[in-house]
This record gives C-alpha cells, structure tokens and sequence, in this order.
C-alpha cells in the first residue's frame, strides 16, 4: 500500500483508525465474555472448576491484548503517515458485494437456496458484469440447476427450500 | 518393519475402483478449488465435508485429502501464469515462477514446480509412515496435563513464530477460544455465552468460521483489488516435461534443504505458507545465483514449492498421531473425523488401522496421481481463470453459503458465514492471523477439557503441568516459545549494545 502513502487523510479509512476501532471491539467482546463467566462463576466449585472458570482468563486474555493493539495503533505515526486501511474507491467496490450478499442471504431464508443464487448471479453478472440480461438469466438458471442435480439428486442431501417454498412443486 | 506390513494393507485398502475414482475426483475438484480466488484448500474441504457424510469414513477422507492435494498444485498454476497466487503459500512461487512465465518459459516453471511439490509430499509422506506409528505409541501414555502442555505448544507457537504482532496473534487466537466456549458447556451442561439466544446453544461451528474467514474474506479483498486476470498461456509438451526434469537433480541440495524446512514447519503449526517463504529466503542466500534469484530462476520455483507441500502434507502427522491439527486444512479433516464418528488421537493407530493406513497410502497414491493429471491438464485449469470475475464471484458466494447451510441444515449458519466474512477481510488488511482463530476454535473444546481434567486430578495446583519430565519439559518449552518475541527483542538489543 505504499502508493497510498501521500493519499490526503479523508481519501479512506485510515489504517490507524481501523486498528482502533477492531481494538475496541475486541476488548468489548472480551468484556462481554468476563462478564459471562463470572455469572456462571469462574471460581473453583465444590466439584472442581465451575463453567466459567476457563472462559473468564480468555476474556481477560482478549480485553488485555486489546488494550495494547489500541494502546500501540494510538501511538503510531499520524493517520497519513501509516497509510489507508481502504480507500473510498475500493470500499464501494467491497460494498457493492457485500450489501447485495446480504439481500441474497435475505432471499435464501424466503425463498431457498436455489431461486435465491438464480437471481443472485443474473443480477450480479447484469450490473457488475455489464453482461445481457438473456445471458446472465441463462447462467442463474444453468449453475443451479447443476447444483440442485448434484444435491438433491446424487448426494441426496436436501438444501434450504425457504419459508416461502416456491419450488414446491418440483417434489424435492 | 511393521510399518510396511501395515502401508501394504493400507495400499489394498485405497486401491479398489470406489476409493481410486473419488481420489480422481478430489484432485481435479481439489485443483480447481486450488485456482479460483475465494477458495482455498481449507474452506475448499469445508464445503464438500457435508457431501461425504454418507460414506464410509475412509473412503471420504481419501477423497477429502486429495481435494488438499489437488488445492497444494493448484496454486502454483495460478502463481506461474497469472501472477495471482490462488493459495497464500504460492506467494513465494510467483518471486521466479512469474518471470519465468514472461519469458516464455510457463512450462518449464510448471514442471519444475509440480515436480518439487511432488517430491516435497513425497519426503513429507514417508516421515509420516514411520514417525506417526511411534509419535501415537508414546503418545498413548498422555494423560490430561500432558495433553494441554501439547496444545499449549501449539498455542504458544503460534505466538513465537508469528511474523506479525504477538498481541495481533494473542487476540485473534483468544477470539477463536471465546467463541469456542459459546454454547453448552461439556463438562457441566450449562449454558455459556449465549444470553437468551437459542439459536446459540449450537455454538460457532469453525466450518462456518473457515467458509466465511477464507472464502467471503478473500472475495472482498479480490473485489478491492478490481481483479482483471492477464495470464501467460501455457502447454505442456512431454519434451519440456522431461527436459526440465533432467535439469532438476543439479538441485537436489536445495530440494533436501526445502524438505527439511517443510516437514519441520508442518509438524510445529508454522504452516506451509511461512515454510514457503523460509524456504524461499534461505534459497536465495545459499545459492550461487542468489543475486539473480526474482528473475526468473528455476531454483526460486523449486524451493517454496518443495516446502510448501512437505509442510502441507506433515501438518497432518500431528492431527493423526495426537488429534492436533497443524494447519487450517488439517483441522478441517480433523472436524471430519468427529463428524464421521472417529475419535481423533494416538488410539486411532490402535483402533482404526484401515482408516489411518488407508489415508497414509492415498497420500502416496493422491500426490502420484496429482502430479500425472495436473501436467496433463494445465491448460484446462488455467481456462477456468479466464472466465470473468463478475461470473466467478456471485458463483463462489453461492457455493459458500451452501457449503455453510449443509453443515448443520440451519439458515442462522448462512448469516454467521457472511458475518465471519466481514472479520476475515478486516483481519486480513489488519494482519491479524487467521490461523490461530480458526485452530483456537477447532480445539477451544478439547484443550478447555484437558485443562479442566488437569484441575481436577491436581485439585486445582498449576504445578501439575510441571510434575514429570515430559509434561514439564513441554510446558517449558511452550514458555519459551510464548516469550519468544520478547527473548529475541532482549537478545537484539544486546547485540547491538
């Protein structure tokens, strides 16, 4: 990322800021956890190590090392200096894969595994691809049907069919 | 020689036509898998776990393990032709592969490489037939203070000989152990980490964590990167094949010297990417051509490949003889074996000797057969890259959301996938290690057990870990590696002053 190095600071997330911000998360996550087990008890019970007892020294082993990835991100050179963590450019490309992943996983839960990646592909190969709504349906359907042959019917391992169930009728 | 006895029936048990087709298939699917951006060989055996379910355990591991195999020489296809490392171990092999490539020398590079990587898993495979048996047999006198010193070796490698921040490493490795804990605990049946979501009370599967981590985290990072694939075309002609392999003897020393760092680093947890890279380096300052070495010298193709499959394939001589996994793939393997109904340890020598005797001989069978079809087939392979990512991507996250559903049936999983998605991309820009996490993850349970057994017995005095030789000396030595960063740091300094 050495080219990113002379980027004006608001061009992207910078690499420093994100370290702070995971750093944080994590001693969260690590403070969720202590508290967790202390509630079950971390302590030595009557019969040997309650449940909490092992989960309680992880928690503290996240929070403490935390502290010190924050501690050594807030003392690092300027923001501009240890470069961008994502520029804005890039981060929509990122985001123009991951929003959609998370409307086709909206659509597996409704509508199963197999309509729901249909549309996906054709919908992702139209806008990103740039290709011919024909060619991108064609392709939807083709993988899918490839995959449902090859689950359904050779390895007989049935997949999410929705809450909808609009394949109903196939039988499967 | 029981050992040979034993691999001769290991050998009638792999070679009946079920087992040779399914390891024909792993290869070609593990290649492939080896090729596309996004998969990998471990969340590559994640996604295909749930379709051996039915199988007998033997026969689905042989398939699973070639699938490893076929993913190890995948990514030198890649690397050599296109510059693109498909696996974070063929980093190193892009160094000369590539240049060569741009010369016009793509099939010399690939033969080379195939070969070595051949040899590499070769050397790695014989170590295994006789050092796994005795590694079981004295292992089989572990008890549970023992057996947590080993996983506190793992552990604490991880720490020692990371490249990267050992803070980075401590985080992501306690975070794999948290989210290990989530869920019934073993030991009590009470219910940890869940706060009021039953959907919880499963726990984190760490199949769901290495299809997210490796396959939706390597998506967004292609993604950013704006892939557009321009590679060199390659054919293989049996001329180069066996020209390039009358060259290769001139450089048995580098092999040797490859091999040796592969196995070691396979067996420790360092892995084949860090052996890879080692190997590479040391290369460069033993050779004579050292200083030549990024342009395209066959010697920069040899030697991380030969480390990078001899540490691939010895990775998985811990998770046979003690049911620790040393790299992500194995441990994938490893999670295939509990599902199969295999208790992973030293008494799977003593129990399952057609299973561990089998898989030992596919490895033999699987690299041979790997070798043969992908010099035959590399223009095949290199034609998948050539279909645009805007097809590849979409595709790929369908396959790991339904390699993420198959695994317990349940759609939570799916969500879960995407969310470990997001973690590995951030993870991967921020160098926190994804291989801790994912192992903390696979063996929080058991290592969290054998910590417990050890309280027990020693009515909760840490000294336990230190009351015989064997236990002590690993604990010691765990310690050391633990406080590795700082000793080298120390050392430095007074050096220097």
């Amino acid at each position: 990322m050495k080219s990113d190095n002379e980027a004006p600071a608001g061009a992207g997330i910078s690499t420093r800021t994100m370290e702070m911000v995971v750093a944080a998360v994590l001693f969260t996550v690590g403070a969720i956890v202590v508290f967790d087990s202390y509630r079950l008890g971390s302590k030595w019970g009557s019969d040997g190590p309650e449940s909490g007892y092992f989960p309680f020294y992880i928690g503290v082993l996240i929070s403490g090392s935390s502290i010190v990835n924050f501690v050594q991100a807030l003392r690092a050179p300027r923001a501009t200096d240890t470069g961008l963590f994502v520029a804005w450019g890039p981060l929509k490309l990122v985001l123009t894969v991951l929003i959609p992943a998370a409307f086709y996983v909206l659509g597996v839960k409704f509508f199963g595994i197999y309509l729901a990646s249909a549309v996906y592909i054709a919908i992702f190969m139209v806008w990103l691809g740039k290709y011919s709504w024909l060619r991108s349906i064609m392709v939807g359907l083709a993988v899918n049907v490839s995959f449902f042959l090859m689950f359904e019917v050779w390895f007989r391992v049935p997949l999410y069919k929705g809450t909808l169930d609009p394949l109903q009728f196939i039988g499967y | 020689m029981v050992e040979l006895s034993a691999l001769f029936h290991g050998f009638s048990v792999v070679l009946t036509p079920f087992n040779i087709m399914l390891m024909m298939i792993g290869i070609v699917l593990g290649v492939i898998i080896g090729v596309l951006p996004g998969l990998g060989g471990a969340n590559g055996v994640a996604i295909l776990l749930p379709l051996t379910f039915t199988m007998p355990p033997t026969s689905a591991i042989i398939m699973l393990s070639c699938i490893y195999w076929g993913a190890l020489f995948g990514g030198a296809i890649t690397s050599i032709l296109f510059n693109i490392p498909g696996e974070p171990w063929s980093v190193a092999t892009t160094f000369d592969g590539y240049p060569m490539a741009q010369q016009g020398r793509a099939g010399e590079a690939l033969t080379a490489a195939f070969t070595s990587s051949f040899i590499g898993a070769l050397v790695a495979v014989v170590m295994i037939t006789f050092l796994a048996p005795l590694v079981a047999q004295f292992a089989l006198q572990f008890g549970p203070p023992e057996f947590f010193s080993v996983y506190l070796l793992t552990f604490c490698s991880f720490i020692g000989m990371g490249k990267g921040s050992p803070f980075k490493t401590l985080a992501a490795m306690t975070l794999g152990f948290a989210l290990a804990a989530v869920g019934m605990d073993t030991v009590t049946g009470q219910l940890r980490l869940i706060f009021g979501f039953t959907d919880l009370m499963r726990g984190f599967d760490f199949l769901i964590a290495v299809i997210g981590l490796f396959g939706i985290g390597e998506i967004l990072l292609s993604m950013e990167e704006g892939l557009s694939f321009t590679g060199k075309t390659a054919k293989i002609d049996p001329k180069i094949v066996l020209e390039t392999w009358k060259k290769l003897p001139r450089y048995w020393l580098t092999s040797i010297r490859s091999c040796l760092i592969g196995c070691w680093m396979g067996i420790t947890p360092g892995g084949a990417t860090p052996a890879s890279f080692m190997s590479y380096g040391v290369a460069k300052r033993m050779s004579k051509d050292g200083d030549k070495f990024g342009t395209g010298q066959i010697e920069g193709v040899i030697a991380p490949e030969t480390a990078a499959h001899a540490a691939g394939t010895s990775a998985l001589l811990p998770m046979l003889a003690l049911g620790i996994p040393g790299s992500p793939t194995a441990a994938v393997l490893l999670g295939g074996l509990l599902i199969w109904g295999l208790q992973p340890g030293p008494l799977l020598f003593v129990e399952q000797k057609d299973f561990v005797w089998g898989l030992i001989a596919s490895m033999y069978l699987g690299n041979l057969a790997g070798l043969i079809i992908v010099l035959t087939c590399v223009p095949l392979f290199a034609a998948i890259l050539r279909i645009p990512f805007s097809i590849i991507a979409p595709v790929i996250i369908v396959i790991c959301a339904i390699g993420a559903y198959t695994v317990h049936n349940a759609m939570l999983d799916i969500w879960f996938m995407l969310l470990f998605g997001v973690i590995g991309y951030v993870f991967k820009k921020l160098d926190y290690p994804l291989a801790p996490l994912v192992l903390a993850l696979v063996l929080g349970d058991r290592a969290e057990d054998s910590f417990r057994q050890s309280m027990l017995i020693s009515q909760g005095e840490v000294s336990v870990f230190f009351s015989n030789w064997l236990v002590g000396g690993i604990t010691a030595l765990s310690l050391v590696m633990l406080f590795w960063p700082l000793i080298s740091k120390v050392q430095s300094r007074l050096r220097a002053g």
